[in-house]
């Protein structure tokens, strides 16, 4: 079958999926058979961890720049998204629906709303990652944590945003659009890093002075990750903020961003699945451990940090790594049993980065 | 004239605070190239261990001198202990992962240490009880100074002499510059790093703990998340001062205090909010690393292919 129209069978598929989901998520279910209101709130808290998590490794894991701002952008995506829907969106969604109709006139709305939070919070990326993007490893994440918290602390103080209060936002977000949204962004994110991009961006991260003696435009490829990241991060905000319909601004403080790096460190950095796996894996963990045992559950953040310590302690290059999960892999491990050597998938070559071999640890110490 | 004055000594003492902090973040940093995200939670952690001392011990009951250095050598040698076995549990096993790892292993022993207390103790505050006497003096003008801010410059000018004096004319802190130089070449050497690494991280602690102690004492308020946003103040701190480098520290826990102080009593004349006072902490922290990407005080260090 051509490329093309298997590609075009797939997306086919996949949206008929959603919608089947979507409904089946709804209150009126589907066939009678519904997913219970606290399971459809954690699948869609996961769907938009999901968005986060790929955007996050797109410019950590792929790049390598350590970003700790990520709830930051979100943050400047629902916030802008929302300022849209509480005040136009119901005098346009009149205006609109009078011409084509009322559901139709409510989804563009929304979809216009979700491209005003993306673009918003790429430009908050564009100004964040210009200057940021000169600085490296630690002292970049500390810089990124900075943008991010003053980012929120200037929310707090508008007032027509609900300042300290917070503030009210129509829910409009279902299933479909977390859905639709988050397939796109791993599409979207899969196809960068299977790219001329993507290239530069993983020999950005596995040597940034090699990438530039042989030519690549470090800067403008970074801060390139950097927008594109923080777009997606915005457009994830936009859905979580329609979908709890209230924004407080402690949604989207430092430890948000930590969530999402412990979701693509979990998950292995630099691995699409591995990012999905993390995202989901946290956002369900602190749910499952609600079910300890009677004086147990108190303890449940205690189990869920002690968790994650350990699993750092014992798998400290995340789930996969830096493979994906996909039916080449299931092929490839049956060819070789013990073949866990990460073979580049589409041609990027990916080295291997856990643990770092005795010339990295030479060449770290040297640069110290 | 007078509440600038009045400024600069209020902001001198929540500085100190973070200037103890900091050094703790900026040793460890030096030696292992680790943020330890816990160690806000060990100023936590010393703030409390003298809380229950103090009732333990039955020095809630009033203030005494006595009391008051018990307690506050009590908590500093039992975070101490706590940031012995963090280091030895936790970071450990992963020195030699990537940096990543590390880090978030740190989010983890942070968010672990936080969410046992909150789970043992609950999240309300808890009045700390006073063991000093307090008392205001009136220097020059109106400016006054308490009793509090006095023992809390004392204190933590004299530890940090203390501090100079271990790391520069003791056999231990000469291990431990040559620690933080180059682990491997110090290995080499005959020196026992587990060990210099573990003494830091005891050395880092104790001082978070008696920033701990003081600032209960200026602020007799203490919860278990008190140690996130300080913690994270005090990191910056360190990063502003230049991180690994000890004066900077000091440096940049005292600016960011003075910054901070000024933003809350000036601020509103030049229409900047008083929420604002914990976002300029980081405000400076990004105009400075733009222009001085290793800090006030940190080297550049030339990158070598």
């Amino acid at each position: 079958m051509p490329t093309l129209v298997k590609r075009l069978l797939a997306a086919l598929v996949i949206v008929l999926l959603l919608i089947a989901m979507n409904s089946y998520m709804s209150e009126a279910g589907l066939f009678g058979f519904g997913v219970p209101p606290y399971y459809a709130r954690v699948i869609m808290l996961a769907g938009i961890n999901i968005i986060l998590a790929v955007s996050l490794n797109l410019i950590t894991g792929f790049t390598g720049q350590f970003s700790i701002g990520h709830a930051g952008f979100m943050a400047v995506g629902a916030y802008s998204s929302a300022y849209l829907t509480v005040y136009y969106a119901q005098a346009w969604e009149r205006s609109l629906g009078g011409m084509v109709g009322g559901s139709l006139a409510h989804a563009l709305i929304f979809l216009l709303a979700i491209l005003v939070g993306a673009i918003v919070a790429a430009v908050a990326g564009l100004i964040v990652g210009i200057p940021s993007l000169r600085l490296r490893g630690d002292y970049l994440a500390i810089v990124t944590l900075g943008f991010a918290e003053i980012i929120r602390i200037v929310i707090l103080n508008i007032d027509k945003v609900g300042g300290a209060t917070g503030f009210t936002v129509p829910g409009y977000t279902n299933f479909l659009w977390v859905g639709a949204f988050a397939v796109i962004t791993i599409v979207i994110v899969y196809n960068i890093v299977h790219s001329d991009v993507g290239r530069a961006l993983v020999s950005i991260r596995e040597d940034e002075l090699a990438a530039e003696a042989m030519g690549i435009n470090t800067t403008h490829y970074k801060v390139l990750a950097f927008v594109i990241s923080s777009a997606l991060a915005g457009m994830a905000g936009v859905l979580f903020g329609h979908y709890t319909s209230f924004l407080s601004t402690n949604d989207f403080q430092f430890i948000r961003s930590f969530e999402i790096i412990i979701m693509i460190v979990l998950g292995g950095m630099g691995s699409l699945t591995g990012s999905v796996f993390g995202a989901i894996v946290i956002t369900i963990m602190p749910e499952l451990l609600r079910q300890l045992p009677g004086d147990l559950s108190r303890y449940r953040l205690v189990v869920y940090s002690a968790l994650l310590i350990l699993i750092m302690l014992t798998r400290p290059q995340g789930i996969l790594g830096t493979r994906e999960f996909g039916l080449s892999w299931l092929k490839r491990a049956r060819r070789r049993p013990e073949g866990d050597k990460p073979v580049g998938t589409g041609g990027v070559p990916i080295a291997e980065q856990e643990p770092p071999s005795a010339i990295d640890r030479a060449k770290e110490v040297k640069n110290q | 004239m007078d509440t600038f004055v009045q400024q600069l000594i209020n902001g001198l003492t929540i500085g100190a605070i973070y200037a103890l902090i900091a050094l703790g973040y900026t040793m460890v940093y030096g030696i292992l190239r680790l943020i330890n995200f816990a160690h806000g939670d060990i100023y936590m952690v010393g703030a409390f261990v003298g809380y229950f001392l103090a009732f333990q011990l039955g020095f809630a009951t009033g203030p005494s001198l006595v009391g008051l250095t018990v307690v506050l050598i009590g908590s500093m040698i039992a975070a101490a202990l706590v940031g012995m076995a963090i280091e030895r549990f936790a970071y450990r096993p992963i020195r030699k992962y990537a940096r990543m790892t590390t880090l978030i292993t740190a989010i983890g022993v942070s968010l672990l240490i936080e969410n046992l207390f909150v789970a043992r103790l609950g999240a309300a505050p808890r009045a700390f009880p006073q063991l000093l006497r307090e008392q205001s003096y009136t220097l020059f003008g109106n400016a006054a100074i308490s009793k509090s801010q006095i023992l809390i410059f004392a204190v933590s000018i004299a530890l940090m002499i203390l501090l100079q004096w271990v790391i520069f004319k003791t056999k231990v802190g000469t291990a431990m510059r040559a620690v933080s130089f180059n682990l491997n070449s110090a290995k080499l050497m005959g020196i026992n790093t587990d060990f210099i690494i573990s003494f830091t991280f005891a050395l880092g602690s104790a001082l978070a703990a008696a920033g701990g102690v003081l600032t209960a004492q200026y602020n007799p308020q203490i919860d278990p998340l008190m140690g996130i946003i300080t913690g994270l103040k005090a990191f910056v701190a360190a990063v502003l001062g230049g991180i690994g480098n000890v004066p900077g520290a000091v440096l940049g826990g005292l600016l960011i205090g003075i910054a901070e102080t000024f933003v809350v009593g000036y601020g509103q004349n030049v229409g900047v909010p008083t929420t604002f006072r914990d976002a300029v902490a980081f405000a400076i922290l990004i105009l400075v690393l733009l222009f001085r990407p290793t800090g006030l005080l940190g080297s550049t260090v030339q990158e070598k292919v």
